[in-house]
């Protein structure tokens, strides 16, 4: 890009500094979440943001994105987590904001400025996150719809029963197609969904929480029901949701895992737009995702060599995203814009947010060295 | 018109050398997950380290956008053949061999190095290469003393490609297939077998291949030792010398052929990987060899594998082995031929022997064959954090089902002052059935 260089900041790698009485962990750039995780379970925490590639993604890498995950709903996202960092601004200048303190309302809040720029504003340094207590106990439930609609009433329906589950994964028709004709895990091919709900904390709470979940699930005409009842049946439940990405990838060459997200009532109506979008530009789409938190992953399967092909992709990419956006919904959910969805962002911004957020680019980054080009585009 | 070789010639000419397997490298969604398992990228830390960088440099090759340089064959063979990456692939590329393609590719281009080169001519050769061996072994004590524990030896002066406190197997002053007949016989046998010996059990661990004669004994089968067999060809093969690598493969595929046996072991993960996969994947564009292969491949299995699922090896004569030990899967054994169930049925099956998991027992100790010569350091440091793990568990002993493996784990506990001693796991089989023989 422009001649520019790739700053790698895999090598700082250290955890810097564990300290479980305030909840804190401070870390280098290049330290593997999953890494700090097994260090945080020492201490009976964890550190909630998990991105489905969590065994290598740093945690520079998970801030700069914003990385959300499978637990979402819950537990929020990297931003929720991010106290603090140690910044090298474009001019060299090294800047230090946040810290350890829960209340801090001094100043603007530049962490969260910095997280989720895409290091487009400097080069993260060092971050101070939050850690939590671990749950004590988790209970995981799959359900298969005949009805998409159903499946979406259960989502709302398990949320006005006022219980957060840690996870609420759906999977559309597509999907469990490819995944069954994969991994063979006995998913019924005319279903128009499957939900994998999991509930977590006090054992005792989360009990109750699933004889809810199954209540709500009966009253929305759930075909089949299972709960995991040993930790080999966790798995297997979870195996179908697993194999989503990597079935779908398989199928074809090229891959594209997109991340369009709406408000959680609205899931039902983007997956059919997107089931339509694909129908109409005979392009193959496979929905699957964060139901509780709204966020989608389209996938789409295509060879990116064959251009005709890829025209038909780019249209159906067009439509997903606006549709998206009608929705009340936004570009990207976890995995950020880039220079992939760049074309799109005004669509959703319009004119103002983009001249707002192009104007704090320049202010910290006035000759345009970092990044140059992504998120906000060219200023 | 210019005689002269521009830098697009050269281009085109590499890229010509990977075309076929533009379309796997072009599965590759780069997700990194290769990261994760990569022994290699954890010490190192870099992209060409890890299985999705190389298949980007293969890509930069087949784009014409660099030429299959010294960086690149550097890059190539950053590699322990672990074949983790493959295991764990969500695209399902064989990454272990589109990089083995790389390193072909880099052979074609720019030759084999030196070293390799002088040491695969005399592999080639199958009397000079069992000449040398035996030379070694003659005239070993006098460059390698041995170390107060079996099988060790460490050189008494510099030595080149080999690191000075660098701990070795002693090579034998008589090679195993010389220490038999080659068949050996007993009364009344229930089935025959042809021991595929591979060079580590011939030449230097020839303490592994007395046990697996001992324990085929102890089970009422004829042993045969084909006494012209010669190398799998895996070094080779693995190197980038396909070519080569098919010369010992049709060696060794004439020689088994003439043999009237029921089966074909060998004990060693990678020996058996070369008979059972390799081979016939070797010759897939020649359906005669192809066939050939095939039925060899059929009736080839592992020891464990062998005295597990096959023969059923009796357990009733066995005597106590007490003594904790643990168990470290070679790559080739886990990944390879997907044989790790057996060697634990083994060893759990010899009474008051204590058997504790190590943390990732699948884990590559770091050896990766050849490797190990080509870069001591780092395998020494993919090593230690094997030998950690074995320390862990407090065993006395490791079992494993590798010569290569043994050795170098052999060299971490010694370089980390650990008093764990390192044996194949039909050592402490053959150990029960001669304990069960005082009782």
């Amino acid at each position: 890009m422009k001649g520019g260089i790739v700053m790698v900041m895999t090598r700082l790698n250290k955890i810097i500094e564990l300290d479980p009485a305030n909840l804190i962990a401070v870390c280098e750039p290049g330290v593997i979440v999953g890494d700090l995780n097994t260090e945080a379970a020492k201490f009976g925490l964890i550190y909630p943001p998990d991105p489905g590639t969590v065994k290598t993604a740093t945690l520079g890498g998970t801030v700069s994105e914003n990385a959300g995950g499978l637990r979402g709903l819950k537990y929020g996202v990297t931003k929720h987590y991010v106290m603090g960092m140690e910044v090298v601004l474009a001019n060299g200048e090294v800047m230090n904001c946040g810290g350890k303190n829960v209340k801090d309302v001094s100043g603007y809040d530049m962490t969260k400025l910095f997280t989720g720029a895409e290091g487009t504003l400097g080069v993260i340094t060092k971050v101070i996150v939050k850690l939590v207590p671990a749950p004590e106990a988790k209970k995981s439930m799959m359900a298969i719809f005949k009805n998409l609609d159903d499946a979406g009433n259960t989502v709302a329906g398990i949320i006005a029963a006022n219980i957060i589950p840690a996870t609420l994964e759906i999977m559309d028709n597509a999907t469990i197609r490819t995944v069954e004709d994969y991994a063979k895990v006995g998913l019924p091919l005319d279903m128009e969904a499957v939900l994998l709900i999991e509930v977590d904390g006090n054992p005792t709470v989360v009990e109750q929480e699933a004889e809810k979940v199954l209540k709500v699930l009966k009253e929305n005409n759930a075909a089949t029901v299972q709960v995991a009842k040993t930790a080999a049946e966790v798995d297997k439940l979870w195996a179908a949701r697993r194999a989503a990405l990597p079935a779908l990838n398989k199928l074809r060459t090229t891959t594209y895992c997109e991340d369009a997200t709406v408000p959680r009532s609205m899931v039902p109506k983007f997956l059919r737009a997107v089931q339509d979008i694909a129908k109409r530009n005979n392009v193959q789409i496979g929905t699957f995702g964060h139901a509780g938190d709204g966020n989608m992953h389209p996938t789409i399967v295509c060879d990116i060599r064959d251009k005709e092909e890829m025209a038909r992709v780019y249209t159906a990419m067009d439509e997903m995203f606006k549709a998206a956006v009608d929705l009340g919904g936004t570009l990207s959910g976890e995995h950020g814009i880039g220079l992939g969805k760049l074309e799109w962002m005004e669509y959703q911004h319009g004119p103002v947010g983009m001249n707002a957020m192009k104007a704090i680019k320049r202010a910290l980054d006035p000759n345009l060295i970092l990044n140059p080009g992504k998120l906000v585009g060219e200023c | 018109m210019s005689n002269e070789i521009t830098a697009k010639d050269v281009n085109e000419q590499d890229k010509a050398l990977l075309r076929d397997i533009e379309n796997s490298l072009a599965n590759c969604s780069k997700c990194g997950g290769c990261m994760a398992v990569c022994p290699m990228f954890s010490e190192l830390g870099v992209e060409s380290s890890v299985a999705r960088g190389k298949l980007a440099l293969m890509e930069g090759v087949l784009n014409g956008q660099i030429p299959i340089s010294e960086n690149f064959e550097k890059a190539m063979g950053m590699c322990v053949s672990c074949k983790a990456c493959t295991a764990n692939c969500p695209c399902g590329i064989r990454a272990d061999e589109l990089i083995i393609r790389g390193r072909q590719a880099v052979v074609k281009a720019r030759g084999l190095g030196s070293i390799k080169k002088n040491v695969f001519n005399l592999l080639q050769n199958r009397h000079l290469f069992d000449f040398a061996l035996r030379m070694a072994g003659l005239f070993g004590p006098l460059s390698f003393k041995k170390l107060p524990r079996p099988m060790a030896a460490v050189a008494r002066f510099p030595m080149p490609g080999m690191d000075a406190k660098r701990v070795t197997a002693p090579f034998q002053s008589t090679p195993l297939r010389s220490q038999y007949p080659e068949t050996v016989k007993v009364d009344k046998p229930k089935m025959r077998v042809a021991f595929f010996t591979g060079c580590t059990i011939n030449y230097a661990y020839t303490d592994v291949g007395q046990s697996v004669i001992n324990v085929l004994k102890a089970n009422n089968v004829e042993v045969v030792m084909p006494s012209m067999q010669h190398c799998c060809g895996t070094p080779v093969f693995t190197s980038g010398e396909v070519d080569m690598g098919k010369t010992f493969a049709k060696h060794n595929i004439e020689t088994f052929e003439r043999y009237d046996v029921d089966y074909i072991i060998a004990a060693c993960g990678s020996c058996t990987e070369a008979f059972k996969i390799e081979y016939p994947h070797m010759f897939k564009d020649d359906p005669a060899m192809k066939a050939r292969a095939e039925k060899l491949s059929k009736k080839t299995y592992e020891i464990s594998e062998f005295l597990v699922d096959v023969l059923k090896f009796r357990t009733d004569t066995l005597g106590p082995v007490n003594a904790t030990v643990t168990m470290h899967d070679p790559c080739h054994m886990a990944r390879g031929i997907k044989v790790t169930r057996q060697p634990r049925e083994v060893l759990k099956a010899i009474p008051g022997l204590n058997f504790v998991e190590m943390k990732a027992p699948d884990r590559c100790c770091g050896s990766g064959g050849s490797f190990s010569l080509a870069h001591y350091d780092i395998s020494r440091q993919i090593n230690d954090k094997k030998i950690a793990d074995i320390a862990s568990t407090k065993a006395d002993i490791v079992a494993t089902s590798c010569g290569t493996c043994r050795m170098h784990i052999t060299d971490g506990l010694v370089q980390n002052n650990k008093d764990a001693q390192v044996f194949h796991v039909i050592q402490l089989l053959d150990r029960a059935y001669q304990a069960g023989k005082k009782k």
